[in-house]
């Protein structure tokens, strides 16, 4: 059936000859690029070594935002390229990568490594080279002053403000009384203090403190340490001991009564909530960065994203339902990328000469509306400390499906300022 | 030309060479080159214990991580100067390499082996354990001005290449004549035949102990040097990655030369360098190159030519 559009008729013939007219204003329409040669931004990948998981996901992402970028024009008018460099998840390695980005591949800046030592290693290099290095890692150790000018984390909200952002809703909502279990290295250090200093500021109680040193594969003999009164078990294992301590966890309490239980999901990034042998986190909580399972009143620029990122409504590839993403982190690639093309805009990039100007322009950014480039949502970036912060969500495992409860404010993660690094020299 | 006459016309050739390269490489390779020279310090350590003496460790991490730590801690805690920060990394690695041999050295071969390998696993764990004094698995940073000696900023490249060369001359000529001299003579001595050698009346015990210091001293100043120069200390370098990477140098460069580790570090670094480039296997090229290696030329790049041709190489 032909409608009639505008009160005309068009035939069969007229509509191909339009269609094919489209298609080709289509393609006049795509960027024209100038002479001018490409931004290179490096990438440093954690493509081998621990960080794996996350690097392939990671890669995903960064191609997908640079096919966006570069099809609304490219930044100041040239298109980008990305050079992608595996640093194995080393921090010694992590370091000679930047290098070899920035000296041998010309790269404008290099972004993207979520691994803290691997960020921490390399920082040195990077602000001795004077390169802006942009970072994904949610460490705070961006903004307690640690690091140095040239780093930046515009991206992800760190883990301090994450851990005490939770802490209002759990203790409202879960209980009072709180054990932590938490493996006994840095990260895990990063949730037991923050996490332990916002429950005490919120009126609750941390009673009792499990680290698990890193080396254990079974987590029997700590169970019963969790106190018999405790309401809300708060747990951040990481690695492929994960499995083992949830499984263990449900054998533990059997079919009996047994406490709230609330961990952050990069427990179990990249693995399927509804694997065999996690059917005891049914009814549990999570912290998610970013929702993995589509929610019902997902945004447009959430859709899209997914769609550009190649991830389905649970939070797998769309072409092996298998290969969960690692979505509560990867979208920090994604807003990094869209940051540094405002960063660049902003004052207006051409060469490597104009590489102070670029962070000094990120260091002016503030407000980041949710938008196509800020796909998590609303942000809100410290010059000063030069790190973002953003909404956190909680979400209840149902049906073997993350599904939201709570989104955090932005004001609910902030911290008073440790370091002012617009005072620091580059 | 004699053989000595050779052998000093080589290294000082080679140290001239590196001396001049700064000059001619990229910025990349130059950077390259002095990560290459502290690597190789640890590395020819490393072979004063097993291509010299005979000691096969797997523990050596802990020593260069002990060294690392030893100069990174009193800056970062008590904000010390660098000189005597690298003093306290250098003696780090040397007493903790007598500690352990004190110990260790009650076993030989395979045992040696294992003991020296946990002694480092648990080095490292107490790292990670000590998260509040060390920085855990994080780490932390050598504060820039920490890195400054007479007026030199070790965080600049040209300072930095020199500081790393007069390091690794320094520790070349020290092995160098440490291996021709007559305790040298007795460390191979203990390599090749241990119960002859105490027939001879070297008690084995005190002169591998004695060899085992000295290896830690390398591993601890490296340690500490690659520390301040590149302005990082952590965790990972006390792993057992860092404790088979001297070995790997020492196998493929020859074990028992004293450029073998140099040439070794520089053909491994580069081999993972390019080869990372075209492949997420990298470590399995490197693998297979080094069996390649064991079944062709077991005694090294530089050992192999002194088999067969240059017998004064030392």
């Amino acid at each position: 059936m032909t409608k009639e559009l505008f009160g005309l008729t068009p035939s069969r013939r007229a509509i191909l000859k339009g269609a094919g007219a489209g298609l080709l204003t289509a393609g006049f329409a795509a960027p024209v690029w100038s002479q001018s040669a490409p931004i290179k931004l490096g990438f440093q990948l954690h493509r081998t070594g621990i960080g794996a998981a996350y690097g392939r996901w990671y890669e995903r992402t960064a191609q997908a935002a640079l096919k966006v970028v570069n099809d609304a024009g490219g930044i100041n008018g040239r298109p980008v390229e990305i050079v992608f460099e595996d640093d194995g998840t080393d921090p010694k390695r992590g370091a000679e990568v930047v290098e070899k980005l920035v000296s041998q591949a010309g790269c404008d800046l290099v972004f993207g490594p979520l691994f803290s030592h691997v960020v921490i290693g390399t920082a040195p290099r990077a602000a001795e080279l004077k390169v802006p290095y942009l970072v994904c890692s949610e460490g705070y150790h961006v903004a307690s002053g640690m690091l140095n000018r040239w780093t930046m984390q515009p991206g992800i909200t760190d883990v301090h403000a994450q851990v005490s952002s939770m802490a209002p809703w759990v203790l409202a909502n879960l209980g009072k009384k709180v054990t932590m279990v938490f493996p006994d290295y840095a990260f895990g250090h990063d949730h037991r203090d923050f996490f332990t200093a916002a429950v005490q500021a919120n009126g609750g109680e941390v009673i009792a403190q499990i680290a698990i040193p890193p080396t254990e594969t079974s987590f029997t003999r700590y169970l019963p340490q969790i106190p018999a009164d405790t309401e809300v078990l708060y747990h951040v294992m990481v690695g492929p001991a994960v499995l083992t301590f949830v499984k263990e966890l449900g054998e533990f309490y059997g079919s009996g009564p047994r406490p709230e239980i609330f961990g952050f999901i990069d427990s179990l990034e990249a693995v399927d909530t509804a694997s065999p042998g996690l059917e005891f986190l049914e009814g549990t909580h999570f912290w998610e960065g970013h929702n993995r399972v589509k929610q019902a009143d997902a945004s447009e620029h959430e859709t899209a994203y997914r769609a550009a990122v190649g991830v389905d409504d649970n939070g797998a590839s769309l072409s092996d339902a298998k290969d969960v993403a690692t979505y509560a982190h990867m979208f920090s690639v994604w807003e990094t990328l869209h940051v540094i093309k405002a960063g660049m805009e902003a004052s207006g990039y051409q060469s490597i000469a104009d590489r102070q100007k670029f962070v000094e322009a990120v260091e002016a950014m503030s407000d980041m509306p949710a938008s196509l480039a800020h796909v998590q949502g609303d942000k809100k970036f410290n010059g000063k400390t030069h790190q973002v912060f953003g909404h956190q969500f909680i979400s209840k495992v149902e049906g073997g499906k993350l599904m939201r409860v709570h989104t955090t404010s932005l004001e609910d993660g902030m911290y008073e300022d440790a370091v002012d690094y617009t005072s620091q020299s580059f | 030309m004699s053989a000595s006459a050779k052998s000093w016309a080589l290294h000082l050739g080679l140290i001239a060479v590196l001396f001049a390269a700064q000059f001619g490489l990229p910025s990349y390779h130059a950077t390259n080159v002095s990560r290459i020279m502290v690597l190789a310090v640890f590395a020819m350590g490393y072979n004063i214990a097993f291509g010299y003496t005979g000691l096969l460790s797997l523990g050596h991490a802990l020593f260069f991580a002990a060294g690392m730590y030893g100069m990174g801690l009193p800056i970062w805690t008590l904000s010390w100067a660098p000189i005597p920060a690298l003093i306290a990394g250098l003696v780090a690695g040397g007493a903790l390499a007598g500690l352990v041999g004190l110990l260790a050295l009650r076993t030989a071969g395979v045992s040696f082996m294992i003991v020296t390998l946990m002694f480092a696993q648990a080095g490292y764990l107490t790292l990670l354990y000590l998260n509040t004094h060390t920085g855990g698995d994080e780490g932390f940073v050598v504060d820039s001005a920490a890195r400054v000696i007479a007026g030199f900023d070790l965080s600049t490249d040209a300072p930095r290449y020199m500081a790393a060369l007069i390091l690794f001359a320094t520790a070349m000529l020290i092995c160098l004549w440490l291996v021709r001299s007559p305790f040298g003579r007795v460390m191979v001595a203990m390599r090749e035949n241990e119960q002859r050698s105490r027939m001879l009346g070297y008690n084995p015990f005190r002169v591998k102990l004695t060899a085992l210091v000295i290896s830690g001293l390398y591993a601890g100043i490296a340690g500490a040097a690659y520390g301040m120069l590149f302005g990082y200390v952590g965790a990972t370098f006390a792993t057992i990655q860092y404790s088979i990477l001297p070995m790997l140098y020492v196998l493929l460069g020859g074990a028992g030369t004293v450029i073998g580790p140099f040439l070794g570090a520089l053909l491994m670094f580069y081999l993972i360098d390019i080869t990372s480039g075209y492949t997420t296997a990298y470590l399995f090229v490197v693998g297979a190159a080094l069996v390649v290696l064991v079944l062709f030329a077991p005694k090294g790049i530089l050992g192999t030519i002194r088999e067969r041709g240059l017998k004064w190489l030392p």
